[in-house]
């Protein structure tokens, strides 16, 4: 990853165009060409700097639902209910912490109700109780990170 | 309100942007839509809020933020929005939100998280953060992760209308 790259990654994170020559217009603001920009980008994506390159959804306004659940797991099991929960496609992201409750997870569904079932489901094949703490409000979302 | 072709455009779109010079076009061409119009219900949906950002998503652990510590606060009721409004004016907190708080087990309501290159950093980064906006009374604890199992946006299904409640 070099200097250009760096840009790419810090300047797309801002956000990409919605016009019909979308590479061209970012291409243009870093005085790159637009093939350079394309093939750039595609060894981010190849290389896993760059984990996605599309939209991000807001779950709930798509009559979704979104949730950040916790469960505090015995340090013996730890992988076999990391597998159960990661199994689920409706998990999103799963994390160990450095905490009693050491597995929080964010689980996302097309509607509210698979939500709870998700939930029921893990405490039945874990045999787990797990912290159901969607958000109440947001105050900032602006995950930037300068590379 | 969003319709099924939207729905389309969006179970589509995560499968990524093409990288070619005339991406919506490309997806128009799969969806039967012009580019025209993939270009439009896009930014209806960007102006609606279904799509937050258009663009890329790193890999935090590849870019050398190694450091991900989710600092959870127990504040009064009361006082939370003030100072979730506050915490979040600083560059270094990346996310901040108001949860419901577990009972006595886990009292926290208020969750921000810190992405830093080492838990030093970030743990300076705290402190400024707790002596600046004087939550040094408010009860707190810092959870650094320390393996990520899964990460990948969720993914949505395009489901017909009439499932939809």
């Amino acid at each position: 990853m070099d200097e250009v790259d760096k840009q790419i990654i810090n300047h797309l994170q801002g956000g990409f165009p919605v016009c019909d020559s979308p590479y061209q217009v970012v291409a243009d603001q870093l005085g790159l060409t637009e093939t350079g920009l394309i093939s750039r980008i595609k060894a981010l994506l190849e290389s896993g700097v760059l984990s996605r390159f599309g939209p991000l959804y807001h779950a709930e306004q798509m009559g979704g639902a979104l949730t950040l659940a916790a469960v505090k797991t015995p340090e013996a099991e730890f992988d076999q209910v990391a597998e159960i929960i990661n199994a689920f496609p409706e998990v999103a992201h799963n994390y160990q912490r450095n905490h009693e409750l050491n597995m929080w997870f964010v689980i996302a569904t097309d509607v509210p109700e698979r939500l709870t079932e998700v939930i029921q489901e893990i405490e039945q094949q874990t045999g787990l109780s797990v912290y159901n703490m969607p958000k109440i409000n947001e105050y900032f979302v602006g995950l930037n990170l300068k590379a | 309100m969003i319709d099924a072709i939207d729905r389309q455009l969006i179970e589509l779109l995560q499968q990524g942007l093409p990288l070619v010079s005339r991406p919506y076009a490309v997806i128009g061409a799969t969806l039967n839509l012009s580019e025209n119009e993939v270009l439009q219900r896009l930014s209806v949906l960007k102006e609606m809020g279904v799509i937050k950002r258009l663009g890329v998503i790193v890999n935090h652990r590849r870019l050398g933020y190694k450091a991900n510590a989710m600092v959870v606060f127990d504040i009064a009721d009361s006082l939370v929005e003030q100072i979730g409004g506050h915490v979040s004016q600083f560059s270094f907190v990346n996310l901040c939100y108001q949860r419901p708080r577990q009972g006595e087990q886990w009292p926290y309501n208020l969750y921000c998280m810190i992405h830093g290159k080492n838990r030093e950093k970030v743990l300076q980064q705290l402190a400024h953060l707790i002596e600046s906006c004087g939550l040094r009374q408010y009860h707190h604890e810092v959870l650094f992760s320390k393996q990520c199992f899964k990460q990948r946006g969720a993914l949505y299904q395009a489901l017909p209308e009439q499932e939809k409640v």
